[in-house]
């Protein structure tokens, strides 16, 4: 039996063997047969290669020719501050990926469909003009233990921190049947005391504050504690919002910075495996 | 005789601040107790503007499902001492505006017995009290305990604290306490300068609402700017808003499979959910829709491309729910797990104010997309599907009936849009310089998937909006979640949850 990713749909050899048949047979012999007929084979078979749609917004390329006018235009309309000056850059970690710098100036900055965007490195998030080539991650700057201890599994405990739902529905779908990180054996487990580190969504508000020292607390050391989504990088569109309470992020080293408003899956499970070095 | 309201008939609709005749409180009180009498009125907004800086200016909006409008009322209060006396005895479904009031602004409410805190905003007017020491309900008897659960939850969700006094297993009071999410969306809308800013922080109110809160607030500021958007744009609208409704339910689905340790139902439905929202980002470049929905035009106008795509995907995902659910909903592991769990009454319903989804699966009619039509809804006689039964099953049974009705309701538009001429790209671009009507207020609601949402923006002399009050959903439904498990065996708690799908950043805002 074989399965067509194109059509989603499971396809039987022309000429039936013994063994097909009794496979069929097996299949018939439940009631689910129809439904897992039509099911088929749904994960996406290498998440590192996989494309996505042209339209999706990833990794952006800022023309090298910009002029100094045209960058400050850039700044003032975008919503969340994301350029930076001295040297202009554009921020991954505060862009919200509306692409309102596209549309103002579609010749000048563009969004690819890169969705391998996360880095242990917040320099490594700021897209320079003329700079187009994939995000890399700072070996100099990572820990060694990671790598050697969460290369096989690596159980993460994800903590909402006043996250809008979105980035946690994208973590959901991470282990979904269509990406099944767990492939990997990165998984996301119940309890902080079963997990080797933390993902934080969510811009942090003073409300959620304790619970997340709490949780961060829970977790036995050696532990990893990871970023996912532009609100939890640099609080994002609430960035200001005198609700926050953002002191945590200054306490500790953090290993992984997923850009994204959401972040997409393939975005997240590339980040991990970049971190633990697989 | 002067009246005492006025009465809207748009959605959304616009009035002036100046034409709002004041009553005073008791009158207010009394043509409030007698309108709430009739089950089809609900209270969708009812807040404070401070005036002159010595005194409460109140606007209270009641919207009818039945005669299709909405009326507005108005009534003050020194800010002083502000005390008047609670409704809630007689309108049950008002408190958690009552207790609003009082928490942001100190306002006493004497006579309301539940009078606690929402979500410790960061402005409270007691800024001293703490979130550790919410005042539970306690039943002091030592047959029961209490079970405590949260913020943090075994799974990747947002945060909340629940309070179970139970006998045994049985569930006798639930208690919900929420504020975690708080983020001071309300505030962020006055404070952000720009109509782009504030088109972002719509999105992020709810991320798994993105389209429903964004088109809230994209038709109220095009309202407030007397702005006019094309036919073609609000039919694009209303198809991106019916493929968030679908793709959410057919999540809630899976997550429903899963709860029953049905695994096959859990990946069908997850794979589903995935096309949907694939189909999203084939349209718009973002899976959940953010990004999508602007005030006064949009980026991605709907092309041959995205139609066919969109009824491919939508065919595709049809037949195979279909399937799925045919074998789901006849199944006997299924039917004893859900029939007759989590049940809530049609009184409770309308007493709890319940509204969207919620209201839908326990008998009460209630959906803005038929009573108070928006977008392409004007054309579009929509005929909302209702359950009785209020349990698990319901909201399950009500899920399957609204995915397979969104899914014509895009056909027909689609047919629509082919039939008649396609934008073609002449849609116009947002515009975020629109000058908003001065000394004005606007009521927009909108059916997201969860049920009403209601935006309402007041602007000062100049235009700028001066106050900005969103009501989710979740604000009411929350209480439909603690009366549904009352007398449950606490093991079904999660089924419960997972069956009403609500939101705690919509409700913490």
């Amino acid at each position: 039996m074989k399965f067509s990713r194109e059509l989603q749909l499971p396809v039987f050899p022309e000429k039936e063997t013994e063994k097909n048949k009794n496979i069929r047979n097996a299949y018939l012999g439940i009631p689910e047969t129809g439904i897992l007929y039509h099911h088929g084979l749904q994960f996406v078979p290498n998440l590192k290669e996989s494309v996505l749609t042209e339209l999706f917004r990833g990794r952006p390329v800022i023309s090298a020719d910009i002029s100094k006018q045209e960058q400050d235009i850039l700044s003032s309309l975008c919503p969340t501050n994301a350029f930076e000056n001295n040297p202009f850059c554009l921020n991954l970690g505060k862009c919200v990926f509306c692409k309102e710098c596209h549309f103002a100036m579609p010749e000048k900055i563009r969004f690819t469909n890169d969705y391998k965007i996360a880095s242990n490195d917040p320099e490594m998030l700021k897209i320079y003009p003329g700079q187009d080539k994939p995000i890399e991650f700072n070996d100099a700057i990572r820990r060694k233990e990671v790598k050697k201890l969460f290369r096989k599994a690596l159980k993460l405990r994800q903590v909402s921190a006043a996250g809008d739902n979105s980035c946690e529905l994208e973590l959901n779908a991470s282990g979904n049947v269509n990406f099944d990180m767990g492939r990997y054996g990165i998984e996301f487990v119940a309890s902080p005391r079963h997990a080797d580190g933390i993902v934080i969504t969510g811009p942090i508000s003073e409300n959620m504050a304790e619970a997340l020292q709490t949780t961060w607390d829970a977790v036995p050391s050696p532990k990893v504690c990871i970023l996912a989504g532009v609100d939890a990088i640099s609080g994002g569109i609430f960035a200001n919002s005198p609700a926050l309470n953002r002191s945590f992020l200054s306490k500790y080293k953090i290993d992984l910075y997923v850009p994204g408003n959401p972040c997409h899956p393939l975005t997240f499970i590339n980040g991990v495996l970049s971190l633990i070095g697989k | 005789m002067k009246e005492s309201h006025i009465i809207l008939s748009t959605n959304p609709a616009v009035f002036s601040t100046d034409d709002l005749p004041e009553i005073d409180y008791v009158q207010f009180w009394q043509e409030l107790s007698s309108l709430m009498q009739d089950e089809n009125n609900h209270v969708v907004a009812y807040f404070p503007l401070l005036h002159d800086d010595n005194k409460w200016n109140f606007i209270c909006a009641v919207a009818d499902d039945n005669k299709k409008n909405i009326r507005v009322y108005s009534h003050t209060c020194l800010r002083e001492h502000a005390k008047l006396e609670s409704l809630t005895p007689n309108i049950n479904s008002i408190h958690i505006f009552e207790r609003e009031m009082h928490e942001n602004h100190g306002i006493e409410f004497p006579g309301n017995p539940w009078l606690k805190p929402v979500r410790w905003p960061y402005n409270r007017h007691e800024s001293n009290s703490c979130m550790n020491n919410y005042p539970f309900f306690n039943i002091e008897s030592k047959d029961l305990h209490q079970v405590g659960v949260g913020p943090v939850h075994a799974g990747v969700i947002e945060p909340g604290y629940f309070r179970f006094i139970c006998s045994g297993e049985t569930v006798h009071h639930l208690e919900i306490h929420l504020g975690y999410q708080h983020r001071g969306v309300e505030e962020l809308f006055v404070s952000k300068s720009n109509y782009q800013q504030k088109a972002i922080l719509s999105e992020s109110i709810a991320g798994d609402t993105a389209v429903g809160h964004s088109l809230c607030y994209s038709q109220l500021i095009e309202q407030l700017a007397s702005a006019s958007v094309s036919e073609s744009l609000s039919k694009e609208r209303t198809i991106a808003l019916e493929l968030e409704r679908i793709a959410i339910h057919i999540g809630d689905t899976a997550a429903l499979c899963a709860d029953i340790a049905y695994q096959l139902g859990q990946v069908v439905c997850e794979s589903l959910r995935t096309v949907v929202i694939n189909t999203t980002q084939f349209w718009c470049g973002n899976r959940l829709g953010k990004g999508f929905i602007r005030p006064g035009g949009t980026y991605y106008p709907i092309t041959k491309k995205i139609t066919d795509e969109i009824l491919k995907n939508l065919e595709y995902v049809e037949t195979r729910f279909k399937e799925m659910a045919a074998h789901l909903y006849s199944m006997p592991g299924t039917l004893t797990r859900f029939d007759g769990i989590g049940q809530v009454s049609k009184e409770q319903g309308i007493r709890a104010g319940l509204t969207g989804m919620a209201a839908r699966m326990c008998g009460i009619k209630r959906d803005i997309r038929t009573s108070h039509p928006f977008q392409a809804f004007k054309n579009i006689n929509y005929e909302p599907a209702v359950f009785n039964s209020g349990d698990v099953l319901a909201r399950a049974l009500l899920r399957r009936a609204e995915i397979s009705k969104s899914i014509q309701l895009i056909r027909d538009i689609i047919d629509d849009i082919v039939s008649g001429d396609f934008s073609n790209g002449t849609d116009k671009t947002p515009d975020y310089n629109m000058s908003l009507k001065p000394d004005s207020a606007c009521i927009s609601m909108t059916e997201g998937w969860r049920g009403e949402i209601v935006h309402v923006a007041v602007t000062d002399n100049a235009g700028n909006i001066c106050k900005y009050k969103i009501t989710d959903p979740s604000l009411h439904n929350w209480t439909g979640l603690a009366l549904a498990v009352r007398n449950q065996e606490i093991s079904d708690f999660p089924i419960c949850n997972k069956s009403f799908n609500l939101s705690y950043c919509g409700y913490d805002l």
